[in-house]
């Protein structure tokens, strides 16, 4: 058991860069502070890659099972003696996988921005502001606690807020900072409702022990009396709650509108957050839970799937239309999550081992390596062409070569090309699906094959459709050592035996073969890249043509399926109109106005009174002689 | 009807005909004359109830010295022969409600409580000692009945007053020059 | 012989008269006059008690003595504050000395 102290750094170590940079970095770090950023997040990585290997390797395995270690137990906020928030870091096959991911991921953003962002003002915040979100994110996974990891949830939320609008003189990213923020705080609401139900039916705040006990309630349903609401169980709906929270960070469809709006931050930013980290926090979530997912309500679980399942069509469909290069790959993250959410929502009673959670989970690792490897070439890419539009590109392959070949990689990965790691992850996935849902294993593959579709049309109209130019483009080795190292990542994290490691049960599974079921989506993948390079690869007008001849559903992608004019006309025209409106009346006329009315009618009656004193000697005679008067009366006749 | 009972009515119609002129003439002279008739009257009602010495002060200290005071004074401030305003009327009015009822309350009570035994005529003059010498003895006499403390006191009293009015009256010097 | 309450209807009669006077009277020398009207009803009974409740005493005697002293004292003061007051105002007039107003 490694000592506590070490595991308490690897999410501690960027906090601390935090502190120091926001504090000091502005006047007296400046010029090394992604150096010390960059340090500390170095050392954190090699605890975490230690960690893992300690718990994979040497001490985790507990009668043949991988088992949650808790490796640091703070008691914070006791309520009764089994109803307590503490702080607490639980060892367990996906969170330690987590902090691998995070920190690695963060660690090659970190070298990517020394370069990136040389020259910028704010270059010390922008160190700061990311150290608070590997803090946060690095917190988030090892919680023990159902409500430290929402404590770290909204952190996570609130780092993202700052990184977002990190240029905070363009109003678009302003606006994009505050729609991240309200969107995910409002599905927040959601977990917070969850979370105290949850609590509340379970007595405990912490998972493990929420997680038996709920379980066990539900299998022996007479033991505590069950709630209902609607017909649905209160576990149900605190499940379903939670799930929303879980949505929200995840960009799930409805609440994914804030995605691709927050592509207006740097793009480190968005490789960081947007790709590999913040997005799938969802997703742990739902990993975290789901024995209770699975098992509780077969309902709550085939929400899950279609949610996912839809988001992942309905991304991949928009995605075939943006030319922004950032919104493309906003929409594959989109799409992707999609893929791992709804490959969590394939369990059906009876399947043992849970395939689904080791596939979404594969899935994750894996696509945190190529789409962290996509948004940096990205940034290669904006940061020589000073410009986000697809148009504006093409022809680079000359002058960027290895962004080129990093950039191809990971296309092929993400499309599901063997022997790249997509390949794998995706396939089962769809595995999966096929055993569950066949209706979902036909969304899947269609999905698939778009996915193919138009991350192709992107690297060709990027690197081909125009004669290549340029001359070859020096690139620093912090920018180019990160490519390298994801790259790597892309192509080998496939052959890792996955489920050797992370399984629902904790019991190492074999691999699932690679059969006969991998020839559908490889089919698929390759005519989507076949009609990407006949449209794209060469400049002329079929892609022109190609849109013209779908022309109501093309626009109708275009737009987004008009989704955010449906957030805003529900917020403008009937909850500012029929809520706020009256509301900010009644505030105005009602509670200021008794208070103003309180107010006035005690000056009209000290107005009125105030004639008493007229200074009149003739008018205090007379009260002199009411009073009098009025005294004899009462002893003669009342008193006596 | 014997003729202290007449005398008692006409005595005491003259006292409150001759007040209620003094409070309500028009123009202020005939008002403080009117109260000099009110103050003799009462002085007269003094003669008749058989307390000289208590009339004759009142003579000689009301009449004699504060009328004049309050004729000096009208002389001081105003034309004597000016007409003072009316009253307001509201005042007027509710002023002699008012004294109507508080008039009503006292009669009540007075009916209730005021009927005393009236005592034996006395005609023999041996009755108690009211002469002069008798006041003046026990006035200053320092036994049980002796009021010499309070006799003291209202010396220092008008003594203080004295020096107050010439204070207070005093032109100020700053206004000759 | 008179009844003793016949007096004290008189002297009552005379208090509210004075009282009446002080309530109207704009004047303030007017309302003076007022107040020795009511300090004299005030003798009026102290006397009349005096004389048939207590007939071997003398103390109604030396109340109204008093009062009546004090009467003179108050009266020579209250001349003094209206001449003041004349001399600043130029007025006697009771509704022009309302400084102590609101």
């Amino acid at each position: 058991m490694p000592n506590t102290a070490y595991i308490i750094l690897i999410p501690l170590l960027p906090f601390i860069g935090f502190v120091i940079l926001g504090l000091f970095g502005r006047k007296y770090i400046r010029s090394f502070a992604g150096a010390i950023a960059t340090g500390l997040l170095l050392v954190s990585t090699a605890l975490s890659l230690w960690v893992a290997y300690w718990y994979f390797f040497v001490g985790g395995m507990v009668n043949g099972a991988y088992r949650p270690v808790t490796a640091l137990k703070l008691e914070w906020l006791s309520f009764s003696h089994d109803l307590s928030i503490d702080m607490s870091i639980i060892l367990d096959p996906i969170s330690v996988m987590m902090i691998v991911v995070v920190s690695l991921v963060s660690l090659m953003v970190h070298l990517f921005s020394l370069s990136y962002m040389k020259g910028e003002e704010r270059f010390a915040t922008y160190y700061a502001f990311l150290g608070l979100f590997t803090f946060s994110m690095l917190g988030l996974v090892v919680s023990g606690n159902i409500f430290e990891i929402y404590i770290f949830w909204e952190l996570v939320g609130c780092s993202s807020y700052l990184l977002i609008g990190y240029y905070y003189d363009r109003p678009t990213a302003v606006a994009a900072a505050k729609k991240a923020f309200i969107v995910t705080r409002f599905a927040d609401l959601g977990f917070l409702v969850g979370i105290l139900i949850l609590s509340f039916q379970a007595h405990t705040l912490d998972f493990n022990i929420l997680i038996s006990r709920l379980l066990s309630a539900v299998m022996n349903p007479s033991d505590a009396g069950l709630a209902s609401f609607w017909g649905v169980s209160l576990i149900s709906w605190g499940l379903i709650l939670v799930f929303i929270g879980g949505a929200g960070k995840s960009a799930l469809f409805p609440l994914h509108i804030w995605l691709p709006d927050a592509m207006e931050g740097p793009t480190p930013v968005s490789a960081l957050i947007h790709a590999a980290t913040m997005v799938v926090a969802g997703v742990y979530l739902v990993a975290r839970l789901y024995l209770l997912y699975a098992l509780i309500d077969p309902a709550v679980t085939q929400i899950i799937l279609y949610a996912g399942a839809i988001s992942a069509l309905l991304a991949a469909i928009i995605a075939c239309t943006q030319t922004d290069i950032k919104r493309v790959l906003a929409y594959s993250t989109m799409s992707q999550i999609g893929y791992m959410m709804f490959a969590l929502g394939t369990y059906h009673p009876g399947e043992d081992p849970a395939l689904g959670y080791t596939a979404s989970l594969f899935h994750l690792f894996t696509h945190a390596f190529f789409k962290a490897l996509l948004f940096l070439c990205a940034g290669v890419i904006i940061h020589n062409i000073h410009s986000n539009e697809m148009k504006d590109m093409g022809g680079l392959r000359k002058s960027l070569p290895l962004t080129h070949a990093c950039f191809l990689i990971a296309c092929l990965a993400i499309a599901g090309i063997p022997p790249f790691a997509g390949f794998f992850s995706k396939e089962e996935i769809l595995l999966a699906a096929w055993n569950s849902n066949k209706l979902v294993y036909g969304i899947g593959l269609f999905t698939s094959g778009l996915t193919a579709f138009y991350m192709f049309r992107l690297y060709f109209s990027v690197f081909w459709h125009k004669p290549a130019t340029g001359h070859r483009h020096r690139q620093p080795l912090v920018e180019s050592l990160p490519l390298v190292i994801l790259a790597l990542g892309a192509v080998f994290a496939g052959f890792i035996p996955f489920s050797r490691f992370v399984t629902a049960s904790g019991f190492p599974d074999k691999p699932s073969g690679i059969g006969t079921n991998a020839i559908a989506p490889v089919l698929i993948a390759a005519v989507g890249i076949g009609i990407a390079a006949w449209l794209y690869a060469k400049a002329s007008d079929r892609p022109a043509k190609a849109a013209a001849s779908l022309r109501g559903l093309y626009t109708f992608a275009y737009h987004k399926f008009y989704i955010d004019e449906l957030y805003l006309f529900i917020t403008k025209k009937i909850i500012f109109n029929c809520i706020g409106r009256p509301a900010a009346w009644i505030d105005r006329n009602i509670v200021d106005g008794f208070i103003n009315g309180v107010a006035i009618t005690t000056g009209r009656i000290s107005t009125a009174i105030k004639g008493v004193q007229s200074g009149r000697v003739q008018d205090y005679a007379w009260f002199f002689f009411i009073g009098i008067a009025g005294l004899a009366v009462l002893f003669i006749y009342i008193v006596t | 009807m014997e003729a202290s009972v007449v005398v008692f009515y006409i005595l005491s119609a003259f006292i409150l005909v001759t007040g209620a002129l003094a409070v309500t003439s028009r123009k202020i002279f005939r008002s403080a004359i009117w109260l000099l008739f009110c103050l003799t009257g009462i002085a007269g009602l003094y003669f008749w109830l058989d307390m000289q010495f208590i009339a004759a002060v009142q003579i000689v200290v009301y009449v004699g010295g504060i009328v004049v005071l309050i004729i000096f004074s009208i002389f001081l401030t105003q034309q004597s022969g000016k007409e003072l305003p009316p009253p307001i009327r509201s005042s007027a009015v509710f002023s002699a409600l008012a004294v109507c009822a508080g008039f009503l309350l006292t009669c009540i009570l007075l009916g209730q409580y005021g009927r005393f035994r009236v005592p034996e005529p006395r005609y023999d003059y041996g009755g108690p000692d009211m002469s002069v010498s008798a006041i003046g003895t026990q006035l200053l006499s320092t036994t049980e009945h002796g009021y010499v403390l309070p006799f003291e006191v209202v010396s220092i009293l008008l003594l203080a007053a004295m020096i107050g009015c010439i204070v207070l009256a005093i032109k100020p010097k700053s206004d000759e020059k | 012989m008179i009844p003793l309450h016949y007096i004290l209807f008189v002297s009552t009669g005379l208090f509210f008269i004075g009282m009446f006077g002080l309530f109207t009277r704009r004047n303030m020398i007017t309302m003076l006059m007022s107040v020795e009207l009511i300090l004299n009803s005030v003798n009026i009974n102290f006397v009349a008690f005096n004389k048939y409740l207590y007939p071997e005493k003398l103390a109604g005697v030396f109340f109204s003595l008093f009062i009546i002293a004090i009467a003179a004292a108050e009266a020579a003061v209250a001349i003094a504050i209206i001449i003041n007051l004349y001399r600043n105002i130029r007025s006697i007039d009771v509704e022009a000395a309302d400084e102590l107003k609101f």
